[in-house]
């Protein structure tokens, strides 16, 4: 009965998401107030409709209710309740449906948040995410249907991947969906300032606070991913370049863009066109990041061929949004305009080479994850592209990138001086040069790679440090609160934020440069010296978890008789899936971790054993912690609690 | 320099640049492109002599032997096989019967020098290379009989 419920709630909303798209566009051209009035009262019913046949869904999982086809495909009764209830978004229909009560929920959020707007215009926005679900629920509801029955009814269910029964699964997947579709509301501003063709100041206020929202849930979300795969998986990575990363990394790395052009939009009137252009394309690649994780294209390309309507739905939705949003585009965005003029040098053109450093390493990491699908769909072989590709090319065109961000914060708008900005700044690089040779000679070694690398994160905190410094040097007579409180906390988000990406810089630079890697074999009761630390292997335990069996190694590590940590790495067996999982064990502090995870039980006695030591690996989440922090104090800003300005 | 040659000055050496930069990135990708054989074709001389590829097809049952984590196992795509060695530990679905894909190197002595051993998530998925040799093998096996039946 209940998931009955569930599926006419989503084909209701589908009715009133059609109301909601349709009713506020007819009424554009005549200005008619009495369709406008629609919009937010069939927003929030539409959202209301498939949330609660979101909660329908997932109260099956709770309720363990093996009718539902879906439930009992990725979902079994020995499943803790937790992983029970995140296994909804463990494949493809329910993930589909969770996208859409995501954007309920965004779309909910700006019925309520979004008073200030006037009327025509936030009932074009509301219209412009009620048609996006209109498409979404259509493909649920046509292709995948997440409420289908089996009857009779298994016995059990077939269990969530054991890959995914972790900590990891329950909060990854909504932080990432929140930041995906998120998005949508930065595209429908676009599309509703292109329907308008007004695009001006206030415009740029309004949508900055959503998308540095949207893009802080992306920030935290692929972090998240990023340090689930690396104690998960089990060999230690946290960035493989895999189609289904970059997917999620490339909606990111224009969203970042996005930001920033939409800082020079707000300021100074100017880049307008360009920021409606990178709302779109945010948006687009987010929807291309969905299907190709979700729809199976990335595991194989012939996941197209085996259900050619789910297939030939997600292209031509593709085409229609992404389609119709650029033709929009090259309709009305002359009548937007350009905006306002710059000098050469000035903090929109470095604002702007920002812009062409993320564009052009959008355009790498997207060669590099279509060309292989392409390839493979014209039946012309196989190919995978290497990580050094993406290795190579990224540090290539982020260099550059890095270097400007240092110097863009000081610059002046209009018209910037470069003697003077070298004046400022030569401190600051002289710092990161030093520092950026002294840190390897303690180290022990020094290449290219770790010198630019720690170069580029020194400089990028030390150019923190005196954009700082000179805001403070300004007013000399302030106590420190009140100058902090007088920079307004949109320009200390974004230091924040910098800092956070040098974090980030001095992990990956510090883990690719001096990490170490052993595979050993050991047997029960030996002591080996690894890296100047010793391995006691004290045996094996059997261990017996909710729904699973383990076994655990015991090894004491010490460092000049000192223990420093006991590490239980498990090799566990699921029986639902028949299925074996290394589960590693890791001794973290903020200079290093040390990781260990078992390879198999050797034919002669005792274990293989593989041994890492990741110098500084905690601060590449630790740096986007701090990009996330710096994102959401931009947001608390005053400057966008505005009153209304209609 | 007048600011419209200036002008010019600039937008040639925007294009000059983007032109290196488009240049090295092809470049860097063209040269990590590992592209995918199976052992007949391997064995047909279509993989490269040298630089990395790589092989897929089922690890063949009591095939695999190990010393330490040296390990060494033959792939097949149940016409041609071929021997892998590696060393390091391999991921948790690898077992003998399974599908399998290997990267690395052809020796002189043909035997293949493995640096990555991929298997995939699940029980019954199998990667879509190793799908895609034993297919391979499939058309070659019924080519090779028909070719057969002609003579």
């Amino acid at each position: 009965m209940m998931p009955t419920i569930g599926y006419y709630a989503l084909v209701l909303a589908l009715v009133v998401a059609l109301l909601q798209g349709v009713l506020p566009l007819v009424g554009l051209p005549k200005n008619n107030g009495k369709l406008f009035a629609f919009a937010t009262p069939m927003a929030r019913i539409q959202s209301l409709l498939v949330i609660l046949s979101f909660i329908i869904l997932d109260y099956a999982f709770y309720a363990n209710d093996f009718t539902v086809y879906y439930v009992a495909t990725t979902s079994n009764s020995n499943l803790p309740l937790i992983f029970r209830l995140a296994a909804i978004w463990g494949g493809h229909e329910g993930s589909m449906l969770f996208w859409v009560a995501i954007l309920a929920v965004w779309t909910l959020a700006v019925t309520f948040f979004a008073k200030e707007l006037p009327l025509r215009f936030r009932s074009s926005l509301l219209a412009v995410m009620g048609l996006i679900s209109v498409g979404f629920i259509m493909f649920i509801l046509f292709t995948s249907n997440p409420f289908e029955r089996i009857f009779p009814a298994p016995f059990d269910g077939r269990d969530l991947n054991p890959l995914l029964q972790d900590p990891g699964m329950v909060f990854h997947p909504p932080l990432l969906y929140m930041g995906y579709v998120g998005f949508s509301v930065a595209f429908a501003f676009a599309i509703a300032a292109l329907l308008d063709g007004r695009l001006d100041v206030t415009w740029a206020r309004w949508t900055r606070p959503w998308t540095t929202a949207a893009w802080v849930f992306l920030t935290l979300g692929i972090a998240l991913g990023s340090r689930w795969a690396y104690y998960e998986l089990g060999w230690g990575g946290w960035w493989f370049w895999d189609a289904v990363e970059n997917a999620s990394f490339m909606p990111w790395l224009i969203g970042t863009a996005l930001i920033h052009s939409l800082a020079v939009t707000e300021k100074r009137n100017a880049f307008k066109a360009w920021t409606v252009l990178l709302s779109i394309c945010a948006f687009s690649l987010s929807l291309l990041g969905t299907f190709l994780v979700r729809s199976g294209v990335l595991t194989s390309v012939h996941a197209f061929a085996t259900d050619p309507s789910r297939g030939l739905f997600i292209l031509l939705f593709l085409v229609i949004v992404i389609g119709g949003a650029l033709t929009l585009f090259a309709l009305r965005a002359p009548s937007v305009g350009l905006g306002e003029k710059f000098d050469l040098v000035s903090r929109e053109s470095l604002l702007l080479s920002n812009n062409v450093v993320l564009f052009a390493a959008t355009g790498a990491v997207l060669l590099g994850t279509l060309y292989p699908l392409l390839i493979d769909a014209m039946n012309m072989g196989k190919i995978s592209v290497g990580p050094p590709y993406f290795d190579t090319v990224f540090v290539a065109i982020m260099v550059p990138g890095i270097f400007l961000m240092g110097v863009g914060p000081i610059a002046n708008w209009k018209k910037a001086s470069v003697p003077d900005m070298a004046g400022k700044l030569k401190w600051a690089l002289g710092v990161s040069v030093i520092s950026a040779l002294l840190v390897p000679s303690m180290m022990g070694r020094l290449s290219p790679m770790i010198f630019v690398g720690l170069l580029m994160a020194f400089w990028v905190m030390s150019s923190v440090l005196t954009s700082m410094k000179i805001r403070l040097d300004a007013m000399p007579s302030a106590t420190l609160k009140q100058k902090l409180n007088t920079f307004g906390r949109a320009y200390n988000g974004m230091l924040l934020a910098h800092f956070g990406l040098a974090i980030f810089i001095v992990g990956v630079t510090m883990v690719k440069g001096y990490e170490r890697e052993h595979d050993i074999t050991m047997q029960s009761g030996e002591t080996k010296v690894i890296n100047g630390y010793d391995f006691k292997f004290e045996g094996i335990l059997p261990i017996k978890g909710p729904n699973y069996v383990a076994k655990q190694g015991q090894f004491y590590v010490s460092k000049e008789g000192k223990q420093v940590a006991l590490l239980t790495p498990e090799k566990r067996l699921y029986p639902v899936q028949g299925a074996i999982m290394t589960e590693a064990s890791i001794s973290i502090n903020p200079v290093r971790d040390i990781y260990i995870s078992l390879g198999e039980e050797l034919e002669e006695g005792g274990w293989s054993i593989r041994v890492y030591f990741k110098p500084f690996v905690q601060w590449i989440w630790l740096g986007c912690v701090f990009m996330g922090l710096g994102g959401i104090l931009t947001i608390t800003d005053k400057r966008y609690r505005i009153k209304n300005s209609a | 320099m007048k600011s419209r040659h200036k002008r010019i000055a600039i937008i040639v050496a925007g294009i000059a640049l983007l032109a290196i930069a488009a240049t090295l990135l092809l470049q860097s990708f063209q040269s990590n492109l590992v592209f995918f054989f199976s052992p007949t074709e391997v064995f047909e001389g279509k993989s490269p002599q040298q630089g990395n590829f790589r092989i897929g097809g089922l690890v063949e049952t009591g095939s695999i032997k190990r010393n330490g984590t040296d390990v060494s196992f033959t792939v097949t795509d149940t016409v041609k096989k071929m021997d892998v060695v590696y060393t390091g530990i391999l991921p948790d679905l690898f077992k003998e019967g399974k599908g399998v894909v290997a990267q690395g190197k052809q020796g002189a002595d043909g035997i293949f020098i493995a640096d990555q051993v991929l298997a995939k998530h699940d029980e019954n998925y199998m990667p879509p290379e190793a799908a895609d040799a034993l297919q391979k093998a499939q058309q070659y096996k019924q080519n090779a009989a028909t070719a057969g039946e002609v003579k």
